[in-house]
């Protein structure tokens, strides 16, 4: 146990310190505040007597110079973040020579891929507490509007679910830095499946949907409804839409269900009666989506956990 | 299996699908010795190395290791042994001090005991100076004095150093192979591997020499020299002029030589000890004269490329 601690220690400052976990936060709080900034100045344009959750409005309106939401920005860069975590946990201990010399020591060989698990863990979450802290304190003080019960818990939920999608990405990163001696190429790997997942998988969910359930502009509801659930089906291989849908529900919780509305959103926002769901739906609407984040976080680390432990230990 | 004995294998061996890395290894080193393990690059010095640390599974046979199976108490056994690797690394951005303290850290040693130890040891390999400097800035003779630190941090019953010595100059060479030297005279029971046959001469109690995972020979360098040549342990070579018929026996007959070998205009005289006065008598008084006398002490170098040719 104590070797665990000893790395995880080390490791922890090691995230702490490096340029490149700098670089990505300062990165991340620069993009954080100014989404929050452009936010506050235009959160009064939909703001009617009737709407409730003025606080979490923060969190997902956009402006014109600024056209991200917080919560896009963070599924786009925690994935990076996760990414720059794990890339290099065994593989650069290999390369530098040091796995050979840490595996000699009084250690178990899995408290080397567990302290190094627990440090990116615990980096990330303190990352993302602190930054959606910075950037709720900041709008606090901007709109002075100030969140309610609910509105903290939904916010506290949604950390939860970020840390869970950076969770993801790391392990990913570090699955591939068992399976690859380079860190150039693990790094590469786990940035080329990010830009498929993030970009070109939902192209191709598009086009298989259109290919399975054809529309038109005269096409029935009941066909559009079709094609957007195999669209969505395809698209929910990627963690970024499964954590996008979770992030839907908990903090634009007038929007209900994603799987039964998401396609009416945009047919009927302007008119719709705002029912809110209690936070209790939200949290069960949500929870498939975070336990199946959090079963491919441990599927990854379980994958490199084996072939981690069963790896021959060679200097060269 | 014997008290004494604190590394002690039997019939170990290791194959990678088709190819046998270490084959039937039978093994013995007692409390407090330097043992040599020689051989080339690819002999299985390494695999035996890793085997007995626990970090690779024998295919058969057993090791133990102060009694300890490393196969399945792998802790108890690294408890015990520091392992320099061949090629040692340390984290680059971090301190000579740091890397130490790691190290104490993964060995559970309280913090307070760790620091004392720490500069005690920096002392002792001299480079207590240059303790703050990142590792990244260090030469390479000083990381690997760096590894033996690192070794010494963890108080070990025994030592396996896989080529401390490669790739050092003569100077740093010198400093590991004290720092080793010092070791051993603390009763740690030291295994150095190595290609470099003089440094294992200078410091090592006992060799074995391993060829294509056999241990063909093993002993005491003097003991291995005469084995391996049959001859004497030194080698005389004469360089003579006007050479007359009765030389050669004349030298056979010097006690303690044990082999004459001619060439055109060359002696080579096998002995056991130093008989360069006694040949050059029997040379002068035979009427020949002696242009050059030199002699060779057989050392590794022959014994080695003796076995190597063999195996």
């Amino acid at each position: 146990m104590s070797g665990v601690m000893a790395i995880f220690r080390k490791e922890l400052a090691d995230h702490f310190t490096s340029k490149r976990f700098i670089i990505l936060s300062l990165l991340i709080y620069l993009a954080g505040i100014a989404t929050i900034y452009v936010a506050a100045q235009n959160i009064r344009s939909g703001i009617t007597e009737t709407t409730q959750f003025i606080f979490l409005r923060l969190f997902i309106v956009s402006g014109e110079t600024l056209p991200f939401s917080f919560p896009l920005f963070l599924s786009l860069f925690i994935p990076i973040v996760g990414i720059a975590l794990g890339f290099d946990a065994i593989n650069s201990e290999r390369t530098s020579g040091n796995l050979s010399r840490l595996l000699s020591q009084p250690l178990y060989r899995d408290s080397v891929i567990n302290g190094k698990f627990l440090a990116g863990l615990f980096t990330l979450a303190i990352l993302v507490v602190s930054i959606v802290a910075v950037v709720a304190g900041m709008g606090l003080r901007m709109i002075g509007v100030p969140p309610s019960a609910e509105e903290v818990l939904r916010l506290f939920a949604f950390i939860f679910a970020s840390i869970i999608y950076g969770a993801f990405w790391m392990s990913l990163a570090v699955l591939f830095s068992v399976f690859f001696r380079r860190t150039a190429t693990s790094v590469l790997a786990s940035i080329a499946l990010w830009i498929f997942l993030f970009l070109f998988l939902s192209m191709i969910a598009r086009v298989i949907a259109g290919a399975a359930v054809p529309i038109d502009q005269n096409s029935s509801l009941e066909l559009l409804l079709r094609n957007d659930e195999v669209y969505r089906t395809i698209n929910r291989i990627s963690p970024n839409t499964v954590y996008g849908e979770a992030v839907q529900v908990l903090l634009m919780p007038e929007l209900g269900n994603p799987s039964t509305t998401l396609m009416l959103v945009s047919i009927a926002t302007a008119g719709m009666i705002p029912s809110p769901l209690p936070l209790g739906q939200s949290l069960l609407i949500v929870w498939p989506q975070l336990t199946s984040l959090i079963a491919l976080t441990a599927l990854c680390f379980a994958i490199s956990y084996i072939k981690f432990m069963r790896e021959e230990i060679r200097s060269t | 299996m014997s008290q004494q004995s604190v590394i002690e294998t039997k019939d170990l061996a290791k194959a990678y699908g088709n190819f046998v890395a270490v084959d039937q290894l039978n093994l013995r080193v007692g409390e407090g010795e330097v043992f040599g393990f020689l051989g080339p690059n690819g002999a299985g010095k390494t695999t035996t190395l890793l085997m007995l640390l626990g970090l690779t599974e024998p295919t058969s046979g057993v090791a133990r290791v102060c009694g300890y199976d490393p196969t399945r108490e792998p802790l108890n056994v690294k408890r015990i042994v520091g392992y320099l690797p061949e090629k040692v690394g340390f984290y680059e951005d971090l301190s000579a001090r740091y890397n130490l303290d790691y190290t104490a850290a993964l060995n559970g040693l309280p913090r307070e005991d760790a620091a004392r130890r720490i500069n005690e040891i920096l002392d002792t390999v001299g480079l207590a100076d240059v303790a703050e400097q990142k590792v990244g800035e260090f030469s390479h003779g000083m990381k690997q004095r760096l590894g033996v630190a690192d070794v010494m941090i963890k108080a070990p019953k025994v030592a396996f150093f896989d080529e401390p010595t490669a790739g050092i100059d003569p100077e740093g060479i010198d400093q590991v192979l004290t720092l080793i030297t010092t070791m051993s005279k603390k009763k740690v029971t030291v295994i150095l591997s190595s290609h470099q046959l003089h440094q294992v001469q200078k410091v090592c109690t006992r060799v074995g020499i391993l060829a294509k995972g056999r241990l063909v020979a093993e002993g005491s360098v003097d003991r291995l020299g005469r084995d391996a040549l049959g001859g004497g342990k030194f080698r005389i070579e004469l360089q003579i002029s006007q050479r007359t018929g009765k030389l050669i026996s004349s030298i056979k007959s010097i006690r303690g030589v044990t082999n004459v070998e001619s060439t055109d205009d060359l002696l080579l005289v096998s002995c056991d000890e130093d008989l360069r006065p006694q040949v050059a008598r029997t040379v002068v008084d035979s009427g020949s004269l002696l242009v050059q006398m030199k002699i060779e002490e057989y050392g590794l170098e022959e014994i080695y490329m003796k076995y190597f040719r063999e195996s």
